[in-house]
């Protein structure tokens, strides 16, 4: 049997009903993961046979003990390396962090845990989320497992490819700029980012504190529902956490949509990048939407055109002190001190300490994460913070206004998720600027907290995964993903597994 | 006051550390002197995804504080990072209030060193919450440097109180150091131990001289390394001094030169330049974006009104006013703590008369507390008890030479006064003994009494050590007195 195009809630059942054991799911998901990881390289590190093992013959024998466990208890998931976890490596497939070893789980994976899931390993992305690609990762660039020449996007590169492959019937992912919808999109699968503060950050390393989010990737929505039902909610551990009672997710995903208003963002949908295939995948998305009862709207959000530059300076700055913390001195990367580079310390100004700190960062940390840290560094520097800094910080509250507006009008938001489908390896990696201006749809639901999913839309006529995205008022999660297990069932797309065979 | 050819000004920024249980952002223990790195967790450590969640009592304490300075309580107070790299900070910077401190202006009144019975008042810009470094030990023996870093003290919350350069001495200085310190142990909030590093104080020194009618401001010098009380009171009279003789060399001027750091090396009197570097920091401050602004609502406030108890200048205030201690005498007990004074309330409840109270608190009581290292929580006599013995020193029951045997006494037995005096053979004499003595001393000493009528009061003196001889319990006070009255009346 194919388990991989299971829906994950169905297959939870059949392991809840005894069909088939937690082990025998378990197994076959490792055996993918072996099989295709050496094409697509989507994992950072894996846990052995027998810990998976260990850990599946545990659910089973709670599920022979007539134990009522979670939905989702004895499913595989593979966590993205930005997230905490014991037992590996949490890298954030950067080499400065290449042997830390964290302490504690991320609240979000011990939720995931706690419900019964089988963690099967850390899947590789962009070095500490910074990145459209995961070409930045410090080991190893990911494979699209629809086109191997491709890249599978990123930041939550390596998350997207495992479920889009078949080698986890889910993963999570951190989205700060769209790294959860992005690479969705570009590998074929549901990603979705939450409202801020919905899911803890407490274990989540931190790239831009303001922004980050936990989400969740799967080829059904009704399985983006039921992971994020477990991994939602207050958390003592995070201040930003929001103390609100979480609804139930799955109940609702049936609801006709009949009178939904579904608003069209006119700025995106005529953005010169927009490629035509994507827009023409949206107009197909909004008649699809209207034969299933919606009307639509045409909406504006006049300020779109400052939300890529408004992330590129939030998001740096905020990364800049979040990143200070790698300075070699406690744990991480330490440079070998040469006699040459130490005596290189009384030329610089530096006493040896310091130097040690610089020559550190310089090799742990990669050239992406070092330009950003430097964006940062600079835009919060005295003169400098009033024009960009804080400028950013209004400008962000005047797009969180336009989309607060059009909410007022319309229930959820259709459009792109991405200019394009996915790009070559090496294409843009060498011009930072086309790579960042790519993320002009996906920044927007970051900078104003609001929840946004992207879900596969058909192929190209080159085959590569089409993605449109939805987006929606803050902390409606529960109609986002109405609408979108709706368009699933109505054909919006059908789950595919990527053939690596 | 002032004969130097300049005018000082002194501003100073005390750091405090608030005795909260646990640090400012997670839950390990501020306890001082555990084994270096035991109290520590992934938050203070900085570990990668940690969080910091805002400790609720170090919030009370601070506005407690800011309530009795007289501050300006913000309604909404939030988190800045400053951001510096120094490995004893192992996030990478700490996490402070930049520009919306949650304690706003204020001031405090002083008792005036150069005048005990008025006060001075320094007027306060702010005060701030923010967690401590840790502490780098630096270890040069044997020539090859070797540095440690103890993380227990990181996180530990701090107030900073910031002063006006208000202060116009160096002794001034001292004596708003020595209020602020008394202030801070009346309220509960910091232990204000300097050797611990709960209390520690940064000056701001530049010098006013008067030249053709004009003022003419020196640099401003940031003084840090200021660990004790006498080290803040000598690094302003030295840098006062090394101030004025650089402007005559140089001339000078606030213009002409950014705020310099320089620390205080004890030992040698002096203070010394420190890096330049560090003066020009950028500390990039921006909202910690990991913490959400901390609304202080009314009911916050009032919590802390309620606790706030008597201040230090209250109880001067109350000792003198209402009853009638010397302005020298209440502060003496005032600035023993807040216990002493309850222990001197307790002796005047109990009816003994407060001057009496004051001079055996002053002497007896405090002497016996310095000599056997004792706090006044330990002891042995309670107020009730002292109470007990001034009362029947006031009734004249006993003298007061009786009366400091019988204190010695009740210091090691835990006995009621007629016990006290029962166990030491002290008997009340009643007046008509007295009355049989003093006729018997005068038909035994006729001579003595030619001597007295005549007008010589000393030959009194002879007669008192005949009636101890006869009766040891005869208060010479009173025979003294009965045997001028039937002297005066033969």
């Amino acid at each position: 049997m194919q388990l991989e195009i299971l829906s994950a809630v169905q297959l939870g059942a059949m392991i809840a009903k005894r069909e088939v054991s937690c082990r025998e799911v378990s197994k076959y998901f490792l055996d993918r993961v072996h099989q295709f990881d050496s094409i697509v390289s989507a994992m950072v590190n894996v846990f052995d046979e027998a810990t998976v093992m260990e850990q599946a013959d545990q659910v089973d024998s709670r599920i022979l003990g007539g134990e009522k466990l979670s939905p989702l208890a004895g499913l595989p998931i593979t966590i993205k390396d930005v997230l905490c976890l014991e037992g590996l490596p949490t890298t954030c497939s950067s080499k400065m962090l290449q042997n830390f070893r964290p302490p504690y789980n991320a609240t979000s994976v011990q939720r995931l845990i706690d419900a019964g899931m089988i963690v099967l390993g850390k899947t590789n992305m962009d070095e500490f989320a910074m990145g459209s690609s995961t070409e930045n990762s410090a080991f190893f660039p990911s494979r699209n497992p629809w086109a191997l020449d491709r890249t599978p996007g990123g930041s939550s590169g390596g998350s997207a490819v495992t479920v889009a492959a078949g080698m986890s019937p889910l993963s999570i992912g951190s989205d700060t700029g769209g790294s959860v919808r992005q690479p969705a999109a570009f590998c074929g699968v549901c990603g979705l980012k939450p409202t801020y503060g919905l899911v803890s950050r407490f274990g989540l390393i931190a790239f831009a504190s303001s922004l980050d989010q936990v989400g969740p990737f799967a080829h059904h929505v009704e399985d983006l529902a039921a992971v994020l039902q477990v991994i939602a909610g207050h958390d003592p551990r995070d201040s930003t956490s929001l103390n609100v009672a979480i609804p139930d997710l799955t109940s609702g995903l049936n609801a006709p949509l009949k009178g939904l208003r579904v608003g069209v963002v006119r700025e995106h949908q005529d953005h010169p990048a927009l490629d035509p295939e994507i827009s023409k995948a949206v107009q197909a998305t909004q008649k699809l939407l209207q034969s299933l009862g919606a009307t639509i709207e045409e909406v504006h959000l006049p300020n779109s055109r400052h939300s890529v530059a408004t992330y590129y300076v939030i998001a740096p700055c905020e990364a800049s002190s979040n990143l200070a913390r790698y300075e070699a001195a406690h744990y991480g990367y330490r440079a070998r001190m040469t006699t040459e580079a130490s005596s290189k310390s009384s030329t610089s100004g530096r006493n040896p300490l310091e130097e040690m700190m610089v020559v550190s960062r310089s090799q742990g940390l990669g050239e992406e994460v070092k330009r950003r840290i430097m964006l940062g560094t600079f835009a919060l520097s005295a003169g400098y913070s009033d024009a960009y800094y804080k400028q950013a910080l209004k400008v962000r509250r005047l797009i969180a206004n336009d989309y607060q507006q059009a909410f007022q009008k319309v229930d959820v938001l259709l459009g792109p998720a991405f200019p394009t489908p996915a790009f070559r390896l090496g294409e843009k990696i060498d011009d930072p600027v086309q790579m960042y201006l790519g993320d002009q749809f996906t920044v927007e639901a970051n900078l104003a907290g609001i929840p946004a999913m992207s879900l596969p839309a058909g192929f190209t006529r080159d085959g590569l995964p089409l993605a449109i995205q939805l987006q929606a008022p803050q902390l409606q999660e529960a109609r986002l993903l109405n609408v979108g297990h709706q368009l699933q069932r109505a054909g919006l797309f059908e789950p595919k597994i990527a053939g690596l065979v | 006051m002032n004969q130097t050819p300049y005018r000082l000004v002194v501003g100073l920024e005390v750091h405090v550390q608030l005795s909260t249980e646990t640090k400012l952002f997670c839950g390990c223990s501020t306890t001082f002197g555990a084994p270096p790195n035991t109290q520590v967790c992934p938050v203070c450590l900085g570990l990668p995804g940690s969080l910091p969640v805002l400790n609720e009592k170090a919030v009370q304490l601070a506005i407690r504080t800011g309530l009795a300075l007289n501050c300006k309580i913000a309604e909404v107070t939030k988190w800045d990072r400053k951001n510096y790299f120094y490995p004893d900070l192992p996030k990478g910077y700490q996490i402070s209030q930049f520009d919306q401190p949650i304690c706003g202006e204020g001031y405090l009144d002083f008792p005036d060193p150069d005048a005990p019975e008025t006060t001075q008042r320094v007027r306060l810009i702010r005060a701030h919450l923010e967690e401590d470094a840790g502490k780098s030990m630096h270890d040069e023996v044997h020539g090859r440097a070797d540095s440690k870093i103890d993380l227990n003290r990181t996180g530990t919350p701090l107030l900073e109180i910031v002063s006006f350069p208000d202060l116009t001495s160096a002794a001034a200085a001292k004596a708003y150091l020595t209020e602020l310190r008394l202030l801070l142990t009346y309220l509960g909030v910091s232990d204000c131990n300097m050797q611990e590093g709960s209390l520690r104080a940064d000056a701001n020194v530049n010098l006013h001289i008067p030249v053709d009618g004009n003022d003419i401001a020196t640099p401003i010098v940031e003084v840090k390394n200021l660990n004790s009380f006498r080290a803040v009171e000598r690094a302003i009279q030295y840098e006062a001094g090394r101030q004025f003789e650089l402007w005559k060399q140089t001339g000078k001027t606030i213009k002409d030169a950014p705020k310099q750091t320089r620390g205080w090396d004890d030992e040698a009197g002096v203070t010394k330049a420190q890096r330049e570097k560090e003066e020009s920091a950028d500390y990039r401050y921006f909202p910690d974006p990991d913490l959400v602004p901390l609304r202080v609502t009314e009911a916050m406030l009032s919590q802390q009104k309620v606790v706030l108890g008597e201040s230090p200048s209250a109880a001067r205030n109350r000792l003198q006013v209402n009853l009638g201690l010397k302005p020298y005498d209440a502060d003496v007990i005032v600035s023993q703590g807040q216990s002493m004074v309850a222990y001197f309330d307790g002796v005047v409840a109990g009816g003994a008369d407060p001057k009496r109270s004051s001079n055996w608190i002053q002497q007896d009581v405090m002497r016996t507390l310095k000599e056997n290292d004792l706090s006044v929580e330990q002891f042995p006599i309670s107020a009730a008890r002292l109470s007990e013995l001034l009362r029947a020193i006031d009734a004249s029951v006993v003298d007061n030479t009786r009366g400091k045997s019988i204190f010695q006494y009740l210091l090691e037995h835990d006995a009621t006064i007629p016990d006290a005096m029962a166990a030491l053979g002290i008997v009340q004499v009643d007046s008509s003994e007295i009355e049989t003595l003093c006729k018997e001393l005068i038909d035994e000493n006729p001579k003595v009494i030619a001597e007295a009528r005549a007008g010589n009061a000393k030959a009194l003196g002879s007669l008192i050590g005949a009636a101890r001889k006869k009766n040891a319990n005869a208060d010479a006070k009173v025979v003294r007195e009965l045997l001028q009255k039937m002297i005066d009346a033969m």
